[in-house]
């Protein structure tokens, strides 16, 4: 069973059409990259497939789920990780790890959830901190950590390393790919070439709404005569 | 166009948006027509009172005192039998009240002590209304009593300066629903009941203000700091969001207002303990039931408003513009709370009557005066009212939470085409 079946998928803000037909498929277990420039319709992707934009057209499945049908149900097998997201400046980061764990009783241990989130995130004894004392690069951990400790079935992650230097950014990839090993599946959008080459097993790469190819990042630089995705990208939309 | 000219037409594009006209040109319109309501109330003070009058006594100052109201008051019924003229005031047929001339007026006056009148009132209003109808018949009883001053000095007829000066004492009795209070005028009783009519209108505003502020805050909380998305993309529906929401903003809005009002409460207790009438005495002390009545009324208020404050809040970008729509939620609250300070609602002409009942928060406002005059029907009405409008507006911010626009806003076309075109042209193919 593939983990995201999307078929025909368009959005609309009224007569603004961000989304006009995206059709792609990711198996479980893959890492997939949504690969495109500013407003090409990536993140407006992949707030639909998180249930938070409601589908205009087409139809999504996530591990079977029917996501205009299902909701609440696809909501208890996916992660989500906006790219400018923030956390709760009041709470300490082990608080807002707590609170984020309490949703997912009794399903699972929350210690559990918290242990592992304290292991992602790393922070050490600034964990104990209030969030809106960490600098950009301590919170996306916070995030990363938020986002991964309840081990979802589907990762959906948007600019995973946005804002991070290169040690955070190369650390939060590992922690990526470890949690792909135990099984979570991994939906990202990028604009670091180098890190989709280096993360994803295949890439959509999507402009004006729409998906105009797709395949594994060495496939396409070998069909294009590209020496990196990039050139790919241009090589396409010309 | 220099450097300071541009940044001021900055600033005042950005600061005069319709968001901001358009409550308070409402404001300015209720405002406008609430001076209009009350405004007549110069006019009506300039009216004759409209009384009965019953005069037992056969004397020649009997008569002089007929002569006397008769140019000052518009005399409505004229009777003979006291019991009978109680029962036509009541009715409503004997004007703004009764007045009864006892039968040893004249005598008494002649024998040099004060002639004794009584005046019966039956009080319909709180507030304004009150205050203006008995004051208008003791306007009157005092121009009778200097009539006779001034007959008693042009004839001559005695040296004493202080029956002279006082030639009359007048007792009044009100009737306030089936109570009788006896010494006290209507706007005396006013000014007892308004002690404690004033201090629910303003727990009202103060609880509704506050906790629906923490609601619109909390949404542009959620917006600004990015919050938001991670919450909606969590496996708890969306209801509990809302009701979540609801619930933590009204349990510290009251708790706050509770602080407040502890010190409120030392005020009122304070101008209570001066006051000289005792309405338990007379029965006119809410009893328990009267008090659930407020409770639940109170309650749905601060429902309807937290609702209405998380429909607002649905629309807000940021905390910035979280503060400004508190704005109509505040405005919603004082027009109701200050005319609920010189008028009970069933004194309110019809069209204010419709634009008061319509606001949510003026229920538990007016509670108090309608139980104490007996206007039950209202207060029922009232709370019938705020739940079905809690109720409405609860669901719809359930909806609203459903819907796109929680997250996008509103989008105006030309944001739309902009954006639509950059993403066409990608010209700056990649952020990096």
């Amino acid at each position: 069973m593939a983990a995201i079946n999307v078929s025909g998928l368009t959005k609309d803000y009224g007569h603004f059409h961000a989304v006009k037909g995206v059709s792609f498929e990711v198996e479980e277990g893959e890492v997939f990259g949504l690969i495109g420039p500013n407003g090409a319709g990536k993140t407006t992707t992949l707030r639909v497939l998180a249930t938070l934009l409601e589908i205009s057209g087409g139809s999504v499945t996530i591990f079977g789920r029917d996501l205009k049908e299902e909701a609440p149900a696809v909501r208890k097998m996916i992660s989500y990780l906006p790219e400018d997201a923030g956390a709760y400046k009041n709470m300490t980061g082990r608080r807002y790890l707590e609170f984020i764990s309490g949703f997912f009783t009794p399903e699972k241990d929350p210690d559990q959830l918290l242990e592992r989130g304290l292991q992602i995130a790393n922070l050490k004894e600034r964990i104990d901190d209030r969030v809106e004392t960490y600098s950009k690069g301590m919170t996306r951990r916070l995030l990363v950590a938020r986002a991964l400790m309840i081990e979802p079935k589907l990762a959906i992650l948007d600019e995973l390393t946005s804002g991070l230097d290169v040690l955070n950014a190369q650390e939060i990839r590992r922690v990526v790919r470890a949690q792909t090993r135990q099984g979570t599946t991994v939906l990202l959008s990028s604009h670091n070439m180098l890190e989709v080459e280096l993360m994803c097993d295949r890439i959509a790469l999507i402009n004006d709404g729409m998906v105009v190819e797709s395949g594994p990042p060495k496939a396409l630089k070998e069909k294009y005569g590209a020496s990196n995705i990039e050139e790919v990208f241009v090589e396409v939309v010309k | 166009m220099s450097g300071l000219g541009r940044i001021f037409w900055k600033e005042v594009r950005e600061l005069l948006t319709p968001a901001t006209l358009v409550p308070i040109i409402i404001m300015a319109v209720v405002f406008a027509m609430l001076g209009n309501a009350f405004g007549g109330l110069d006019e009506e003070m300039e009216k004759k009172a409209e009384i009965g009058l019953i005069i037992d006594d056969e004397g020649a100052i009997g008569e002089f005192a007929r002569v006397s109201l008769n140019a000052s008051t518009i005399i409505v019924y004229n009777g003979t039998d006291l019991d009978e003229g109680k029962a036509t005031l009541l009715d409503g047929e004997s004007g703004d009240a009764l007045v009864y001339i006892p039968s040893n007026f004249t005598s008494n006056l002649l024998e040099g002590r004060p002639g004794w009148v009584q005046v019966f009132y039956h009080m319909k209003a709180t507030g304004l209304s009150a205050s203006l109808d008995s004051g208008k018949v003791g306007g009157a009883l005092n121009t009778l009593s200097t009539d006779i001053s001034y007959a008693m000095i042009v004839s001559n007829h005695t040296s004493n300066a202080t029956l002279v000066l006082e030639p009359m004492v007048t007792s009044s009795t009100t009737f306030l629903n089936d109570k009788e209070v006896e010494g006290v005028a209507p706007y005396q009783l006013d000014a007892v009941l308004s002690q404690g009519q004033f201090i629910v209108p303003l727990i009202v505003m103060l609880v509704i203000i506050m906790a629906g502020s923490m609601v619109i805050s909390s949404m542009g909380n959620e917006k600004e700091n990015k919050t938001l998305e991670t919450l909606l993309t969590l496996p708890v529906k969306r209801t509990w969001i809302v009701l979540g929401k609801l619930a933590g903003a009204a349990v510290v809005g009251l708790i706050v207002s509770m602080i407040y009002m502890v010190g409120l409460g030392y005020y009122y207790s304070s101008l209570a303990g001066t006051s000289e009438i005792d309405l338990e005495k007379y029965g006119l002390a809410l009893g328990i039931e009267d008090y659930v009545l407020i409770g639940i009324s109170l309650f749905l208020a601060l429902l309807c408003g937290l609702a209405l404050c998380m429909i607002l809040g649905i629309f807000t970008k940021n905390y910035k513009a979280a503060q400004s729509m508190t704005l109509p939620i505040t405005m919603l609250a004082l027009i109701p709370m200050f005319i609920s300070l010189f008028s009970d609602f069933a004194s309110l002409p019809g069209p204010v009557q419709a634009l008061v009942f319509a606001i949510p928060f003026s229920a538990p406002m007016f509670a108090i005066s309608n139980i104490t005059l007996g206007y039950y029907g209202l207060v029922v009405a009232g709370i019938v009212y705020c739940a079905i409008f809690a109720t409405a507006t609860m669901l719809l911010a359930v909806w609203l939470f459903k819907r796109d626009i929680l997250l996008t806003g509103r989008v105006r076309s030309a944001e739309k085409k902009k954006f639509a075109l950059r993403g066409m042209l990608g010209g700056n193919l990649w952020k990096k």
